[in-house]
Parts: structure tokens; sequence; C-alpha cells
């Protein structure tokens, strides 16, 4: 097997034990990974194409743990990274130069759920998926429901400001985030927002909006006030089956130009249709070109006048069958595999880098036939799994890391991708974020003052540039090896 | 360049996605990307490639392993984690140095004394002594964890060769005793061929099988446990049989897995999936047309023994016959599928996590508001009934889905 080179930060040996007994001495000696065979672990999140050691990570359990935590590498100049479940697909958890990962894991409760208000308050490292488990039984649930989210925490999610499937009608976190506890990198605990106590206004400017999407570069949240949505009253969930790739986006096309808003439009081809049959046994079609599935959600009467329109714009685009979910078993086992396509990826090749970008819905067939060409060129699968109805694709790029020259094609064929993501008028990340994978990218969609306004608002909560650096900005460092060669298997 | 002990293409099937993080109770428990299943898998492959030794680092994280599988359940990949532990485990005991007391405790204590039910049930007459003369107390804490798990009353019991069904027979069946199971559960045996005799089933219980090999493999012994597997095949190859059935979810994952574990042996290969594809869990075969429901029923609920949920992936069946016999009263279990802590022999070896685990999942019980939990393994059983006595929770009882089952059917 072969393995991924990894640099080891370049920390002196005396900075190293002071860090180590200073950090020990605010959340004792088990929450502190220090020796490189403990690290390893923790140089990639889920996207795996650069690593690098962190100096240290720390596993604090308190609020006032991770301010003590922050101020000591405050003092002693350290870099700090924080990190959530390591779902990342950008590399946006990747210690470019070392430094000081703070793990929120441990801090991962629920501290209440407040039915009659409709919110819950919860610490950053609780898992997406645990909010609505809870709420549920109160006919409520936590809205943005990125695939990940049976293992992707609160904090991540606001750091990406993460979507998924179900964004189309709910929003994406921003929208169900009412406020949030962060450290700013000096080591002051701010809230920023709709307070734990308070009613639904701020007192003086709302800054809530800041930091969401920030990519962990403005501080550590370690707490979030959340909403809950009321669970809809009646759901109905279509997989409709179509010949061709075209057919299936015109029919997205032509469902939001009909003015309606499904609760969740998405797109699998028949790469991913197979790979999850083969998992899973739901009853794809394996012949189908591309299926949709499209679910309606809301009052009994108005869902069932939108499924007769939804139908006929399927008949009228030659879906070849509609078939609807027949009960809670169904719909459940339907989106259980579309949530982990992904993953189910990994039956088809050992490793995959997924692409996230955005283009015009109008544009949908001309992208999709422009992957096939780049599939072609490069030689490289790329099957493709993504929110059609905001235009938000997902083309997985396949290739096996013990060939340097499978890495290097699946390298271009994503930067070919994104270029033309960006010519067509859209942009180059949907939900995943820039993290250390896009930079390159930013000057291609920002102008320089767009990128200068941004470095300002960061200079604003992280004046030193010390959390999460090198991300994000064009001219950041590199892992060494990659900025040369853009090359990673050795 | 360490030798390859991962089959690559296994090692392989993990994308590094993540997925599985939150159903690792390991993880869970202490946040620690090296205690979680992508971590782990992470360590193996960077021992494999020979980045890491075989030290004491990502020892200390394999060992913390139950070997429970929810990550099975949990990825989208499709990664057989538990090949690649055993794998691992097999690897390690061959290259690394352990403490004296982990190789007595490993190799004697769990490898020698628990496969043989004889030398369970004498090893544990001192505790029994002990405990009559109430001197329980003097033994030190680590020790004192394990007489917890004993059963303050053993029920010994062997099952006859062949005992008829009820009724008109359907056929013949085989039934695999399992060496906790016949000396600490005697009676939970009675009951299960009780109920398949009910159900009309001839019950064939031969005296030439031994022990499934269970703890051999997860410990990492792969050769015995193959010589286990060969034993048992022979034993059951005489009589035609419909099936054999385990109600030991623990012993019932290595039984269906014989085929994999002999796959490279000409002599036993065959031999071995004809076996595996006849094992069945005793929940999966019986029918729950005969399950009725009883009137003055407790509030009851039902934790899924690991080996069963994730490695054998049965969930709904028991919950059917549970729900059967209880008409209303079943109520879910908040972590129902998150490893009590018990996972063989991990009591002994990783006693404070065992603990944790064990702690956690009492609280959900009470929490639950039930009055018996059900489930389907011997190890839970006493996991989950010395947590309840230690938390003080007598008015909540632990049954084996045999006994709650035999009681108010037929
Ligand atoms: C299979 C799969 C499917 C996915 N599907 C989706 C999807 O549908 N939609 C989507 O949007 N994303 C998706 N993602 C990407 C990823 O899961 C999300 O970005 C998620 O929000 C990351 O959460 P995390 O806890 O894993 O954060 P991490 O990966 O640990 O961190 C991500 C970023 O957040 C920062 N961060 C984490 N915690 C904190 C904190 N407490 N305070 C400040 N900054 C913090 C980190 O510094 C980093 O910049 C998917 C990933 C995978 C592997
Ligand atoms: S084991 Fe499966 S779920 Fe876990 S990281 Fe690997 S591929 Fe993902
Ligand atoms: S087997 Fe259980 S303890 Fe081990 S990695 Fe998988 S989920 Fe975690």
């Amino acid at each position: 097997m072969r393995w991924i080179q990894t640099i080891p930060p370049d920390v002196k040996p005396s900075l190293q034990k002071t860090m180590v007994d200073r950090l020990a001495s605010v959340v004792g000696r088990d929450a502190v990974i220090s020796q490189e065979s403990e690290l390893v672990v923790y140089e990639c999140d889920a996207y795996t194409m650069q690593k690098n050691l962190p100096t240290a990570v720390v596993l604090p359990a308190t609020v006032e743990e991770v301010v003590q935590v922050v101020r000591v590498c405050n003092e002693l100049g350290l870099p700090i990274i924080p990190r959530g479940a390591g779902t990342s697909l950008s590399g946006s958890v990747l210690a470019v130069d070392g430094g000081v990962m703070i793990a929120l894991t441990r801090m991962n409760r629920i501290l209440n759920i407040d039915v009659r208000n409709r919110r819950a308050l919860v610490e950053a490292g609780c898992v997406n998926a645990w909010i609505t488990r809870e709420a549920s039984p109160h006919g409520l649930f936590f809205a943005p429901d990125p695939s990940s989210q049976p293992a992707c925490t609160i904090g991540g999610n606001i750091a990406t400001n993460s979507g998924g499937p179900h964004t189309l009608k709910n929003g994406v976190t921003t929208n169900h985030v009412l406020g949030y506890e962060i450290v700013l990198p000096d080591g002051s605990l701010k809230w920023l927002g709709v307070g734990p106590d308070g009613g639904e206004d701020v007192e003086g400017y709302d800054l809530r909006g800041a930091a969401i999407g920030s990519e962990g570069m403005f501080g550590v949240v370690t707490r979030a006030l959340v909403r809950l949505v009321k669970t809809p009253a009646s759901f109905k969930t279509f997989l409709a089956v179509f010949d061709s790739v075209d057919q299936a986006s015109h029919t997205v096309s032509d469902i939001i130009a009909a003015g309606i808003v499904p609760a969740a439009l998405e797109m699998m081809d028949q790469v991913i249709t197979r790979a999850l049959e083969e998992a899973y046994k739901v009853g794809f079609p394996l012949d189908a070109g591309a299926v949709l599935i499209v679910e309606l959600d809301g009052l009994p009467g108005g869902v069932e006048h939108q499924a007769k329109q939804v139908e006929a714009i399927c008949a009228k685009n030659n879906a070849r069958e509609v078939r609807l979910a027949k009960d809670d078993a169904e719909r459940a086992a339907l989106w259980k595999c579309r949530k982990r396509a992904f993953g189910a990826v990994g039956r088809l090749s050992p490793n995959y880098v997924t692409q996230d970008g955005v283009v015009p819905r109008s544009k949908v067939p001309t992208i999709m036939q422009f992957i096939r060409e780049v599939s072609e060129k490069h030689q490289l699968r790329i099957p493709n799994v993504f929110h059609a109805g905001d235009g938000n694709i997902h083309p997985l790029i396949l290739f096996d890391e013990r060939d340097p020259d499978q890495v290097k094609r699946a390298l271009l064929a994503g930067d070919e991708i994104l270029t033309k993501c960006v010519e067509l008028g859209g942009s180059v990340t949907g939900e995943h974020g820039i993290g250390a994978e896009k930079i390159d990218f930013m000057e291609k969609q920002f102008t320089k003052d767009d990128l200068e306004a941004m470095k300002k608002l960061r200079a604003v909560f992280d004046p030193d540039q010390r959390c999460n650096p090198h991300k994000m900005f064009p001219g950041a460092k590199r892992c060494a090896e990659f900025a040369q060669k853009k090359q990673v298997a050795v | 360049m360490t030798p390859a002990f991962l089959d690559e293409s296994k090692a392989l099937a993990c994308v590094h996605c993540g997925l599985c993080l939150s159903s690792c109770p390991t993880y869970l428990e202490t946040g620690n990307e090296n205690d979680s299943p992508r971590g782990r898998i992470y360590l193996m492959r960077a021992i494999q490639a020979g980045k890491l030794g075989v030290d004491a680092e990502p020892v200390k994280h394999v060992d913390l392993c139950l070997g429970c599988r929810a990550c099975e359940t949990a990825c989208p990949s499709g990664v057989q984690y538990g090949t690649l532990l055993e794998e691992t485990r097999d690897h390690i005991e061959k290259h690394h140095k352990r403490s004296v007391f982990q190789t007595v405790l490993r190799r004697w204590i769990i490898e020698r004394v628990f496969p043989f039910p004889w030398r369970t049930s004498v090893a544990l007459l001192p505790v029994r002594v002990l405990r009559f003369l109430r001197l329980d107390g003097l033994l030190p804490g680590f020790a004192r964890s394990m007489l917890e798990l004993v059963p303050q009353r053993l029920a010994k019991r062997k099952l006859e060769a062949k005992r008829l069904a009820k009724g008109e027979a359907k056929g013949d069946v085989g039934f695999i005793e399992g060496c906790v199971m016949q000396v600490m559960f005697g009676e939970t045996n009675e009951s299960s061929a009780e109920l398949l005799q009910r159900d009309g089933w001839n019950v064939v219980t031969p005296r030439e099988q031994g022990c499934c090999g269970a703890l051999y493999a997860h410990g990492g012994q792969l050769e015995k446990a193959r010589e286990c597997a060969r034993k048992n095949i022979a034993a059951f190859e005489g009589t035609p049989l419909e099936a054999i059935i385990i109600n030991a979810a623990g012993c019932g994952s290595t039984l269906v897995e014989y085929g994999e574990l002999l796959k490279d042996d000409p002599a036993w290969a065959d031999r071995a999936k004809a076996f595996s594809a006849k094992v069945k869990d005793l929940v999966s075969w019986l029918d729950e047309g005969g399950v009725k429901p009883t009137g003055d029923c407790s509030r009851v609920t039902y934790h899924d023994a690991c080996h069963l949920c994730h490695a054998q992936g049965i969930s709904t069946e028991p919950r059917r016959l549970v729900q059967a016999r209880a008409g209303g009263e079943f109520v879910e279990l908040t972590e129902s599928d998150l490893c009590c802590g018990s996972a063989g022999s991990y009591n002994l070896t990783e006693p404070e996590m065992a603990e944790r685990l064990q702690t956690r999942k009492v609280q959900n019980i009470i929490d639950s508001g039930a009055e018996v939990v059900v489930t389907t393994n011997p190890g839970c059983l006493l996991q989950i009934q010395s947590g309840l006595k230690k938390a003080g929770a007598d008015h909540v009882r632990a049954v084996h889905i045999a006994d709650y089952l035999k009681d108010e059917k037929g």
C-alpha cells in the first residue's frame, strides 16, 4: 500500500513541550494529542488529496476550556484550527502549516429543546441529525440536512453554511441559526445574534451572519441557538425515471418555471443509481439514464394539486415511469439511498473527489454534456448526483490514488469543470466551501475588490490571521509539495 | 515493508467520508478520531504501509475497539470493518509484545477458560464460594468488576441429543448450546428448545459440538478459530437439518462467517459455506404468528445486540416478536443499537470503557420507563443486569428473548 506524504509540523522541541504542558493544564493529559503516531488520523478530512499533520489536537469539554486553550495558543503565537467531525470535502480543516486543532467532539450535548418557542440550544459539537431525533417527538425538526448529517456537527454546518437536499424550500444553515457563541482568536467570548434567553430581536448590530460560512477563520463556535420548524402535515415523494440526463434536466427547469417549489429536487445519473441499487436494493431501474427525486410537502390539498402538475410535467418530458413512495418507510428508504450516494461510490473506486459547483438551472444540460466530454478526455469515470433544483452539481471524479497519473488527471478534470461553471455564470462552491482545495478559483470568481473586502472583514475578527490560516485566499501557503506539483501520491 | 496483512481492496473501500463516526460507541465517549472507525482504518493502513510500527499507540486504539460493527451498518461504502479488524488483531498478536498482565489475561483466562464449559464452571466455583462467604469485597477492583457479571445463580444444563416436536413435526433443526450459554443460562437454552418444539421442530443437539471460536477470532487468533469451526462443521454434518439454530448473537455472527474463515482451506471451504448458510438466529427462525399478546404486560423495551443487528443485520424480526407478545406496551430505546460495553471479553480487557458504555446504556433504559428489557445475547444480559444493579434500578429486569417469549407463548 502506498502512503501519501505528510509533512511534520516545524515546531521547536522546547515550544512543543511548553505547548503540550500548558494545553494539558487546561484540558487534562488525555485530551491533548501530540504524538505523531496519534496525529496521523488528523492529517486530513474527507478531502484526502492533501495531507498535513497538526502540531497538536485538543479535545476540550467545556466553553471555559475552549477559551483557555485559545488564550494559550494566542500567547504562544500558535495557529488554531477549529474542527467538527472532519467531514469537509474541501480540506477546510487541513493543518496547512501545523497548528493546534481544536476538536469540538466532546462538546456534543443538546442543552435545551424549547418546544414553545421552537428552538434548541446545542453545543457546537452536537451532531446535526441528533437535533431532529430529539425534536421529532414534539412534531419539530431541524431543517438543514446535509447528506453528512448523521456525522457532521452544528459548528461545521455554521462554518460552511451547509445546505442539503431540502434547502431548496427550507433554506440553508444561515436561515436556521438564530445566534451563536464564539471564542475569538484573542480568547474573548462573544455571543452573536439572538441570545439564548432573548426574544427574536437583536440589540445593536446583528453580526450573526458575519461568521456563518467563514470556514472556521473567525473563531471557534462553542454553542448555537437553532430554529426548529414544524414537521409538514403531508408529503409526496416521487421517483421519476428518464432515458436521458437531458430529459431529466428539462423536467427540473419546467417544474421551477411552473412556480412549484418542491421540498427537494434531486438528480442521479446512471452510474450512481447502479451503485446504489447494488448497495440498497430499492428497485432503481438499472438502464435508466437519470432519475429525479421530487418531494412535495405541505397541507394535503396543496400537495395533491402540485403532485398532478409534477406528474404532467414528467410525462411531457417523456418520463419512462413516475413512482410514488407509498408510505413513510418507502420514502425513508429513498432518502437514505440518496444521502448515502457519495459513500456508495466507494464501491466503484478506491478514491474519488467530490466537486461542488453551481450553474444557473437552465445551464444544467450544458454542464452535464461538458462533464461527459471531460470524462472521456481524461479517461476517468465521473458520475453525478446533485441538487438539481438549485443547480448545485456534484460530479464525483473517480480515481485510484496509487496511480500518480490518475491523480493528476482527476485534479485537472475538476479544475476544468469548475472553470466551466464560472464561465456559465455560476460559482465554484455551492455548499462544501473553498477550504484548501479551491483557493485558485477565488480570483476567477471574485474581483480584487471583493477579495479585499472579505479580507478586511476577516481582519476584524482575526487580525493576526492565526485562525484556520492559509485557506480561502489566493496567495495562501500550501503544503510545500502540493504547491509545486499539485500531485500527492508518492 | 510490513508483510501485507490487510486485504488491500477491502482497506481501500474506505473513502474517508466519516459517515460512520457518530455510530461508534468509543468515539462518542472519547471524541478522539483515533477511537473512531475511520481513524482505526487509517491506523491499520498506516501500519500496513510501514508508516507506523505495531507500537503502543495504534495498538491501544485498536484494542479499544469493541468489534461491535455499528460502523458497518452506517457505512455507505460497504466497508467490511469486522474483517479488517480481525486481520489487524491477528497481525498485532504476532508482532506486538504485551505486558505480562495482558498476556495472562488474553492467552489464559479468555482463551483457555471461557471456550470450555466445564472450565468456566470450575473457574467460577471460587467466585461462588467467596460470594457465599460474603468475602467478595476483599478482591481487587478489577476482579470485582468481573464478579459483578457472574449471575447469582448459575443454571448449567445440557440438552438431550434429540427432542421431539410438539404436535406434528415440520422437520429437524440443529441446536448450538454455546459455552457461556450452557453454563450461565441453561434455562434459556431450555426455553429456546421449547419454543422450537412448540413451533413444530425436532431439536437435535449433537454432543460433539464445541466452542464457536468467536473469542479466538475477535482476539486475533484466527488459526484457533478455524480449528473450532472444523470441529463444529463435522459435528453437524451427520444429520440432514433444515437449519442450525443459535440463540446467542455473539456466537451466531461467527458461525455465519465460517465460510469466510475457511475460504482458503480447500478441504473445508465448501463444507463451511454450506454450514454457514444453515445457521439461523432463533429470532429469525421462530414464527411470530405463534406469539400472542398477554393482557397484564409490563412496559418492555428492546436492546439490539451488536452481533445480531450490526453483524447480521437482524433488527426487525426480534422487535416483531417482542411486540407480538407485549401488545401496546412496547417502547423504543434511545440508542438501542449502541453497544452496552459487553462485547465478548471486552469487560476484562477494557474495563473502564466497558463501564462507561454500561452506564450509558442503563441510563437510556431507565429513561425509557420500561420494566423489562429484552435482548438476544448472554454477554449483553450479564452486562445490563449488573449495570441495573449498580444503578439501583431493581424494578427493571433484563431477560433473554427466548425466556420472554416462552412464558406466554402457546
Ligand atoms: C458524504 C458527504 C456528504 C456531504 N454532503 C453535504 C451536503 O449535502 N451539503 C453540505 O453543505 N455539505 C456536505 N458535506 C460536507 C460537510 O459534511 C459539511 O461541510 C459539514 O457542515 C461539515 O461539518 P463537520 O462537523 O464535519 O466540520 P469539519 O469538516 O470538521 O469542518 C468544516 C469547517 O468548519 C470549521 N468548523 C468546524 N467546527 C467549527 C466550530 N465549532 N467553530 C468554528 N469553525 C468550525 C472548520 O474549521 C472547517 O473550516 C458532505 C460531506 C460528506 C463526506
Ligand atoms: S468506514 Fe465507511 S463510513 Fe466510515 S469513513 Fe470509511 S467509507 Fe466512510
Ligand atoms: S466495531 Fe464498533 S467500536 Fe469498533 S470501530 Fe466499529 S463502531 Fe467503533
